[in-house]
């Protein structure tokens, strides 16, 4: 009985204690699952609290393990819970000195697919900010070299959208067979 | 190596290394734009082995997707599996028996050696070291009997399965996997007199290719290249998956991040891995194998041609739709793959078939930070760089 009451009485994690004492408007929503904390933040403060996690000294999130991007379009739950955003950009950040994980994700409405990039902050997010470009379609504003990385150049389409099939588009109904066998 | 920038004339040449350069290891490419023969920038390409396994992970059910799990790193597909897996009980909040744990350690650990093997022989072979290719082939060979024997295949291992593994340890294992332990330090330590006080090796990687501690992070590397410039990281010991906590080794590290203290890191980390299969063989556990929960794993074959209730569990856990649902969520698990941090990222809809899933590869990391290494040095080193990195394209590029 005393156990439980003392998992209960749990002090809140640092991060979100920081976090709520200087950036409590920028947070739509928080939560620890399975030992990571979660936090969803608002687009227009979604670079000056990665880079608060990044530059505070106690917290030091240092590396920055993954950006990458979810397609919610077939996920109702999700869309009705973020305001009908279509994206959501997905961090995972590390700390070093911590030993901890963070993940922050951030919705992204379809009719303006910009948010800022973490290229200044964290050199390895170039590429990452690429890949999610070019597979989702998102533009990272201040990027300084925003080309597709993983589909060829003259590719049209983000693949990993939900609604590009896994077939690919274009390419099939151009052969002469494919229509004859259909 | 240094000043070669000094030297520069003014007059620029461009000249494509790879997508089909023998030192490229799969398909890579690399833009150098060149002063004679110091690099004065470089920019890599990646893409050309694309496969789309984030999208076909969008497609497959959740046991489906250990095949492509293989193609990933194909030089330790068992990682790949291990690390696939242990992010999908992690969503479904399970835990498989200890004997499993303890497979999957001892699998990881051998797959972390033929991996380094193959790196060794290659990096090696591309700087001129002959001898060297053959050694390590000579041991990964073993290894790859063992791998063959475990699984049924050398490659395409597709070992694991959510909430167990394929099957059992076969009988004599414990013994092959002794004998490989016990004469591989000595095995190693010819290859230790051929290079590690080598005067043409030292030479060809000595302050090559360096990247200082700060910017090896920020640049998101892991690993043994990581490790290199002395950040003393190993998820193993950091955030101790399956048993790691159980089993007791060192973390190398290294002072200068350069090509040389890579290799001498690997070359560490083959001894440590040793040191832990030793353990897991001393310590390993009787009992079952698979989770005992026939929503997740297949029932015996006996039972499913014997039994009404087998035979329901098996046609469940195969049918389309009525096998492993994780419930809504989403979940990232990070692994210590022979490379760095493995990791999977998975989103759930609480369907048979994941909703989203991302591989986090450590060598799209190490190629992006390639240019940073390579600048300023030479055209020749080039090839030593690439070689201590370890790019492997199939994860690279998925």
């Amino acid at each position: 009985m005393n156990e439980e009451k003392e998992v209960e009485e749990q002090p809140k994690p640092l991060i979100l204690q920081k976090l709520e004492e200087h950036h409590a408007d920028a947070l739509l929503s928080q939560d620890e699952i399975r030992g990571t904390i979660v936090v969803v933040l608002r687009k227009e403060q979604a670079y000056a609290v990665l880079e608060y996690l990044k530059t505070d000294p106690e917290l030091a999130y240092t590396f920055l393990v993954d950006v990458t991007a979810v397609d919610n379009s077939q996920m109702e739950s999700e869309l009705m819970q973020f305001d009908y955003a279509r994206f959501m950009v997905v961090y995972q950040l590390y700390s070093y000195q911590g030993q901890c994980r963070v993940r922050v994700k951030v919705p992204v409405h379809e009719n303006d697919l910009n948010i800022p990039s973490v290229t200044g902050l964290w050199r390895g997010a170039n590429w990452l900010e690429r890949e999610t470009y070019d597979m989702f379609g998102i533009n990272f504003d201040g990027h300084p070299d925003l080309r597709r990385i993983l589909m060829p150049d003259d590719f049209e389409g983000h693949p990993l959208q939900k609604d590009y099939p896994l077939r690919g588009r274009g390419e099939r109904e151009s052969f002469n067979f494919d229509k004859q066998n259909v | 190596m240094q000043g070669g920038l000094e030297r520069a004339t003014g007059e620029k040449m461009v000249l494509n290394f790879g997508p089909q350069h023998p030192a490229t290891h799969g398909t890579l490419r690399i833009v150098l734009e060149l002063d004679g023969e110091s690099v004065l920038k470089a920019t890599p390409h990646a893409g050309y082995l694309h496969t789309g396994f984030e999208k076909l992970g969008e497609h497959l059910d959740y046991n489906q997707y250990i095949v492509v799990t293989d193609r990933m790193n194909y030089l330790s597909p068992l990682s790949n599996n291990f690390g696939y897996v242990l992010a999908v009980e992690q969503l479904l909040d399970i835990e498989v028996p200890k004997r499993c744990q303890y497979i999957r350690i001892l699998m990881a650990e051998l797959s972390r050696v033929a991996d380094h093997l193959l790196w060794l022989g290659t990096a090696a072979l591309d700087l001129g070291a002959f001898s060297v290719f053959l050694y390590s082939f000579r041991e990964r060979e073993k290894l790859y009997s063992i791998f063959e024997k475990t699984t049924g295949a050398r490659l395409t291992t597709s070992y694991t399965r959510v909430g167990g593994v394929l099957r059992d340890l076969y009988e004599g294992c414990e013994e092959d996997v002794r004998q490989f332990v016990s004469n591989f330090p000595k095995a190693l330590k010819e290859t230790h007199t051929l290079l590690t006080r080598n005067r043409i090796w030292m030479d060809r990687t000595k302050g090559v290719g360096p990247i200082s501690a700060d910017d090896a992070v920020s640049y998101g590397l892991t690993g043994p290249c990581l490790r290199a410039t002395g950040v003393a990281h190993d998820i193993r010991k950091a955030e101790p998956y399956s048993s790691y906590d159980e089993v007791t080794f060192d973390v190398p590290v290294g002072t200068n991040g350069d090509a040389y203290d890579r290799y001498l890191v690997r070359m560490e980390e083959m001894i440590q891995s040793c040191g832990i299969i030793t353990q897991v063989l001393d310590n390993m556990p009787d009992g079952p194998v698979n989770v005992e929960d026939n929503k997740i794993t297949m029932p015996n074959k006996s039972d499913a041609y014997g039994h009404i209730e087998g035979l329901i569990h098996h046609f469940k856990v195969v049918m389309d739709g009525h096998g492993v649902q994780p419930p809504k969520g989403d979940h990232y698990c990070a692994t210590e793959s022979p490379n760095g941090e493995l990791g999977f990222y998975i989103v759930s809809d609480g369907s048979g078939t994941a909703y989203r899933i991302r591989i986090r590869p450590p060598s799209f990391f190490h190629f992006q930070a390639l240019p940073h290494m390579l600048e300023g040095g030479m055209v020749s080193d080039t090839v030593a760089v690439l070689g201590s990195l370890n790019v492997i394209a199939g994860e690279l590029d998925r």
